[in-house]
């Protein structure tokens, strides 16, 4: 059966990748630890946090690439889960600064001290344990997304609107986080981290953790979010997308697919903002600026959406360049980003990766013409049809 | 004792409009079970708002709608109302696209629907002996590895009726399912609906008298939200009414 082998090409082929991953992460570390420091192969560990910041990003779009590539919900709020993910784990990294904040204080974070604040707020507790704040990495964002998503998909919000909504979510969250009456550290946010478990945020072997720790995140959340969209439910999901009357009248509840498909995708999103926060040492509520979930929908459709590899091919890809061109060139990036989103729309619709699979796809035998496909059609309107 | 229900589809005084035009104007329909049913009228007439009040699209504003005598549609919604036994077809053919022939029919296979019995779905032999006895059906046994998007326009209305035939249900919609067909697939496509409606009932609305002609069955003529005329094509299309509404003369 030909749909099958596809399928479990598609899959043997992220199989592939998620393997290719961490092949290139060990390589990264040998560079870093075996080759001398005067090589021009060495790898210095600020580079390997790059890298380990890189793999977060991709890990984040990897989560907008399950609900926007499979389900059609065009989510320009996914940052916001990043975030949030980043800030349960910023709250942990404060609790273990302990007494050697600038002002002493064996009780309170600095920002409290700073705010003459006398006690912790009760939504601070528990963040001295790491177990507590890695369930709340998954919870915060979890719950956010199933709130928001019940409320909405129930209500039939879709397209244009849905996407809407998502973004002020984002700039919500981003104006009460700038609030220093919430008690997560205001404008400033969270920064000044110590120690992780234990082991010092600055030190080599514990950067060259996080990386690994990013790529292995990477490759497992890749792996099941194939074995997700190759299943019958994944199924349903693009049934979703292409014609969602036609699955309510086949008996199946749109919403729920959704509601699911959108927790579970910012949960991921959690995660990644979890690991990007103690390898750049500081989260703050920029995190949450909507241009920042515009960002990923361009990492997305860069490398293709629908396609599970494209999004860390091009979230990958987009920073790199984002990292040479505001080295070289800082007032040009935007206008880079800006072209190449139109370039991409224009020219590549579906992305680096949905181009390359069309080109080595064999083409069937001989059609009539006229029963061809317009490809053209279905592509063009990833943003305007949804 | 006899439990059968003794109508499958029951519409009592139906009404709904749509900022202050009346769509359905008490409208009252019963289909047996087992029947299979034309119905004609002009543009307007509430053909398409009717299958959207007993799919579940549309509430109407009053009447009654019930399924095998006691279920009340009024309260459910599409999914609940598709599960029960309702199937749908569009007019313009919906089928996924991107999906395979297969991969169409697997969808629509009458099994658990919710995200977690899809989640751990396995395709059973029994299942995929019935999607290949489908695809026999509905002619499309060749082409059962291609995308749907890839078919021709008669194919993706066959497709569609195939898939309502995997979703086994007791009672089928059909919207103008021989629009845009060449005549060839037009006496085809009759063939296959006679062939379907021997087992489940069956509601055909059509413009094309020639092929309700080839159903040859009981017609039902609405005009305005309302019945106008029903009985057989010969009976129905010689009422003063309906060619005066309809038929034009």
């Amino acid at each position: 059966m030909i749909s099958a082998s596809i399928r479990r090409s598609s899959h043997r082929n992220i199989v592939l990748f998620a393997g290719a991953i961490m092949a290139v992460a060990i390589l990264v570390l040998a560079l870093n630890l075996l080759v001398p420091a005067q090589s021009a192969f060495h790898v210095p560990t600020y580079a390997v946090s790059l890298f380990g910041k890189y793999l977060t990003y991709a890990l984040l779009a990897l989560a907008l690439d399950l609900v926007w590539g499979f389900c059609g919900i065009l989510s320009l709020g996914h940052a916001a889960f990043f975030g949030l993910g980043g800030y349960a784990m910023g709250m942990y990294l404060v609790r273990q600064i302990g007494s050697r904040g600038v002002y002493g204080n064996p009780l309170l974070p600095d920002f409290m001290v700073f705010l003459n604040w006398q006690e912790m707020p009760w939504y601070w507790y528990g963040f001295d344990h790491f177990w507590f704040a890695a369930l709340m990495v998954l919870l915060v964002p979890g719950t956010l997304a199933f709130v928001f998503g019940w409320l909405a998909f129930r209500s039939r919000v879709t397209g244009v609107y849905l996407s809407i909504i998502t973004q002020a979510m984002t700039y919500a969250l981003l104006l009460s986080f700038f609030r220093n009456e919430m008690g997560f550290g205001g404008n400033n946010g969270l920064t000044d981290f110590k120690e992780l478990l234990g082991f010092n945020l600055q030190a080599q072997g514990t950067r060259l953790g996080l990386f690994v720790a990013s790529a292995l995140a990477l490759s497992l959340a890749l792996l099941v979010s194939s074995l997700l969209v190759r299943s019958k439910f994944g199924k349903v999901l693009v049934g979703i997308r292409d014609a969602e009357s036609r699955t309510r009248f086949l008996g199946y509840r749109p919403e729920n697919y959704k509601l699911l498909m959108f927790t579970v995708s910012a949960m991921m999103a959690g995660v990644a903002g979890a690991l990007y926060v103690p390898q750049v040492g500081i989260i703050n509520p920029g995190e949450f600026a909507p241009a920042n979930s515009i960002e990923v929908v361009i990492w997305t459709a860069v490398g293709g959406r629908g396609t599970l590899i494209g999004p860390v091919l091009g979230a990958v890809l987009v920073n790199l360049g984002k990292s040479v061109f505001t080295a070289e060139f800082p007032e040009f990036w935007l206008f880079a980003l800006g072209g190449l989103f139109v370039a991409t729309t224009l020219f590549l619709p579906k992305g680096i990766v949905g181009t390359l699979r069309d080109k080595m796809t064999p083409r069937k035998k001989a059609e009539p013409a006229a029963e061809r496909p317009k490809p053209a059609v279905a592509d063009a309107e990833p943003l305007a049809a949804e | 004792m006899d439990t059968s229900p003794r109508s499958l589809l029951y519409l009592d005084n139906v009404s709904v409009s749509f900022d202050g035009f009346k769509a359905l104007n008490a409208l009252s329909f019963v289909v047996a079970p087992g029947e299979l049913r034309a119905i004609i009228g002009p543009n307007g007439a509430g053909k398409t708002t009717m299958m959207d009040i007993i799919t579940g699209k549309t509430r109407p504003d009053s009447g009654q709608v019930f399924f095998e005598d006691t279920i009340d549609l009024t309260t459910r919604d599409e999914a609940g109302i598709a599960r029960l036994g309702i199937g749908r077809k569009f007019q313009k053919p919906t089928v996924f696209e991107s999906h395979t022939v297969w991969d169409n029919l697997e969808l629509a296979l009458n099994r658990g629907r919710s995200p977690f019995a899809t989640l751990f779905y396995k395709l059973t032999a029994r299942d995929s002996d019935r999607i290949d006895e489908i695809l026999a059906t509905i002619r499309l046994t060749g082409r059962r590895d291609e995308l749907a998007a890839n078919l021709s326009h008669g194919q993706k209305q066959w497709l569609e009726i195939g898939m309502l035939l995997a979703q086994e249900p007791k009672l089928l919609l059909v919207d103008e399912p021989v629009a845009g067909m060449t005549d060839a697939e037009t006496a085809e496509t009759a063939v296959l609906l006679k062939e379907i409606a021997r087992t489940r009932a069956v509601v055909v609305v059509e413009h094309d008298m020639g092929f309700i002609r080839d159903l040859d069955v009981r017609v039902t003529c609405l005009a305005e939200g309302s019945v106008l005329a029903e009985g057989s094509i010969d009976f129905v299309s010689n009422d003063p009414n309906v060619i005066e509404n309809y038929l034009g003369r």
